[in-house]
């Protein structure tokens, strides 16, 4: 058996090593947390006129995660970059002669784009929060208030989560422009469009990244079907199960 | 030593690799030869466990690849060489292939220096030539400093300095007591430098043979005689019990002749002689003739004949008349 040090050893050198990778990951915090400052700006300036008519109590976490959605893509570009261009390179042949034990070598791989996009994720979540925080002024709350940590936490535990996702269906689709051209439209248009849509929204609830969104709601909104914590388990869910299926692609596929 | 015993792989209908058994031996260069398409990549493939075979199996060392740990100290190869990140610099490539089989580090600046790459080690191989990736893909099949070691094609697109190099190399590898296993689809390239051939076509084993047997069985020498007056040469000849047969173009050959007893006895009689020449079956056509059967890319109405006569002109120095129409594609 290959050493397991060894692989993660040589995969985070992989990864530091291509500058497109460390770009995607740079790009996801600057996203996340310049826009949620700028929405959480323009909500302090307009609070009144955004809060016409509702009901809910005002969540100040989620407003400055509010830029998440755009992050969210760069860090499902991470995903499919840190594993598709291997494929994409043909490099995926001399990665598997050196490492021929193909599970522990797909392991490996997650550890490393998972361990190296939770990192940034919490730089993420933290910067983004109090940078919101500070910009709403008057509507702001603390990282001491019920849940707030939990939602904090909750953002970068998405990230990451949705990043892992990405990976493990490039693994499956075994091509970096095929996962793109199947991740960057569902998450961006598809599965937001399908939840607004009567009768549909029920089953694209139960999406990775409309489950796995609830864990950075401070408050459960009671349109809601399910809490933070469920929608913890439907995303990891759903991760496991991409990469479990690129586990099994990686191994019953000629590479 | 690399084993193969039945060794089979089929796309669907079609079938690659047909039941190959052969034995790569310790301490030599084996020439793995054949048209393309014939299925030596696919072979490869198997052997580093990449491609699953149908049936059959393969042993490296009495082991299966997949039961190898740390695979490159066993057997380093290039399968492809533009199979690198072009992101990534010429070390980095080599640093992660080292960390991941616990190669020390030194070993990296060891082996670009071996095949001249350290000026450029720092560069991202996105600009490299296709020598120069073809070095880099060498230099990291010499990373583990492997006993076996195995190159597809090395010399595809390279410039005469490249071939040359290569070949020099593959031939030190192999008197360092290394096995070195090389395919191409060139007999002149296999003839200069491998001790040992192994040929394959449309998947299935044609010949397994030393090449000193190779060239003993194929390459038949002969004396081209032209004249205005053949039955006069024919009467002579046979007086002496020298059989002539035949050649192209109303010519007449004579069999392992020897040209200068050849010309002295037509001198002796008066006779004419337009042309006078010693011939010889180049490898290539005997190679061609072997495999003519499988090329699995024939050019559609030339019918050229694969198994032609000798090339006027051929001089002892064969191969260097590669003569097949151009049918090849790209790479197999």
């Amino acid at each position: 058996m290959a050493s397991f040090p060894a692989i993660l050893r040589s995969e985070w050198t992989k990864i530091r090593s291509v500058r497109s990778t460390v770009w995607t990951l740079l790009l996801a915090f600057l996203v996340t947390a310049a826009l949620g400052a700028l929405l959480s700006l323009l909500t302090k300036n307009n609070f009144e006129d955004f809060r016409k008519g509702a009901s809910a109590p005002f969540d100040a976490t989620a407003t400055s995660f509010a830029g998440i959605m755009l992050g969210e893509i760069a860090m499902i570009v991470f995903g499919v970059l840190a594993i598709g261009n291997e494929y994409s390179t043909g490099m995926i042949r001399v990665s598997l002669a050196a490492v021929p034990q193909r599970g522990t070598l797909l392991t490996g791989k997650a550890m490393v784009i998972g361990g190296l996009a939770l990192l940034v994720s919490l730089v993420t979540a933290f910067v983004t929060f109090f940078l919101g925080q500070a910009l709403l002024g008057g509507h702001r709350t603390t990282i001491g208030s019920p849940d707030v940590l939990r939602a904090v936490l909750g953002a970068a535990v998405y990230l990451t989560l949705l990043c892992l996702f990405s990976a493990g269906v490039t693994v499956m689709l075994r091509s970096q422009t095929l996962a793109l051209g199947v991740l960057v439209p569902f998450f961006f248009l598809l599965s937001p469009i399908l939840s607004a849509v009567p009768k549909v929204k029920t089953v694209a609830h139960y999406f990775p990244d409309y489950a796995g969104r609830q864990m950075i709601a401070v408050f459960q909104a009671p349109s809601e079907p399910y809490g933070w914590l469920a929608g913890f388990f439907i995303c990891a869910g759903w991760t496991l199960l991409a990469l479990l299926g690129g586990a099994m692609v990686l191994r019953s596929r000629d590479a | 030593m690399i084993e193969l015993h039945e060794l089979t792989k089929r796309y669907g209908a079609k079938t690659a690799v047909d039941h190959l058994t052969f034995t790569v031996r310790q301490g030599v260069v084996t020439g793995f030869l054949g048209p393309n398409g014939a299925g030596k990549s696919t072979t490869m493939r198997m052997i580093l466990d990449l491609d699953r075979p149908t049936s059959g199996r393969v042993s490296i060392d009495g082991k299966g690849y997949g039961h190898l740990s740390e695979p490159l100290k066993y057997i380093g190869a290039l399968l492809e060489a533009k199979a690198v990140h072009p992101g990534r610099t010429a070390r980095d490539h080599l640093l992660w292939l080292a960390q991941s089989n616990r190669i020390s580090t030194r070993r990296v600046d060891e082996v670009l220096a071996q095949v001249g790459l350290t000026e450029v080690a720092n560069q991202r191989s996105r600009g490299f030539s296709l020598g120069m990736s073809q070095r880099l893909g060498i230099a990291s099949a010499l990373l583990g400093d492997p006993e076996i070691l195995m190159f597809d094609e090395p010399v595809n697109g390279l410039d005469p300095e490249g071939i040359l190099w290569i070949r020099n190399l593959m031939k030190r590898l192999a008197a360092e007591g290394r096995t070195v296993f090389v395919s191409s689809h060139l007999m002149s390239e296999m003839a200069l430098t491998a001790e040992h051939l192994v040929v394959i076509g449309r998947g299935k084993l044609l010949a397994d043979l030393p090449m000193a047997q190779f060239i003993e069985q194929n390459s038949r020498s002969s004396v081209r005689l032209r004249t205005p007056h053949p039955e006069q040469l024919l009467d002579a000849l046979a007086r002496q019990s020298i059989t002539a047969e035949p050649g192209p173009e109303g010519s007449w050959e004579v069999p392992d002749g020897d040209a200068a007893g050849l010309g002295e006895l037509a001198a002796a009689h008066g006779i004419t002689l337009h042309e006078l020449s010693p011939q010889r079956a180049s490898l290539e056509e005997a190679f061609m003739q072997m495999t003519a059967d499988s090329v699995e890319y024939h050019v559609d109405g030339t019918g050229a004949p694969l198994t032609g006569t000798t090339v006027p002109g051929a001089g002892p120095d064969w191969g260097a008349d590669w003569r097949r129409p151009s049918k090849q594609k790209g790479s197999d």
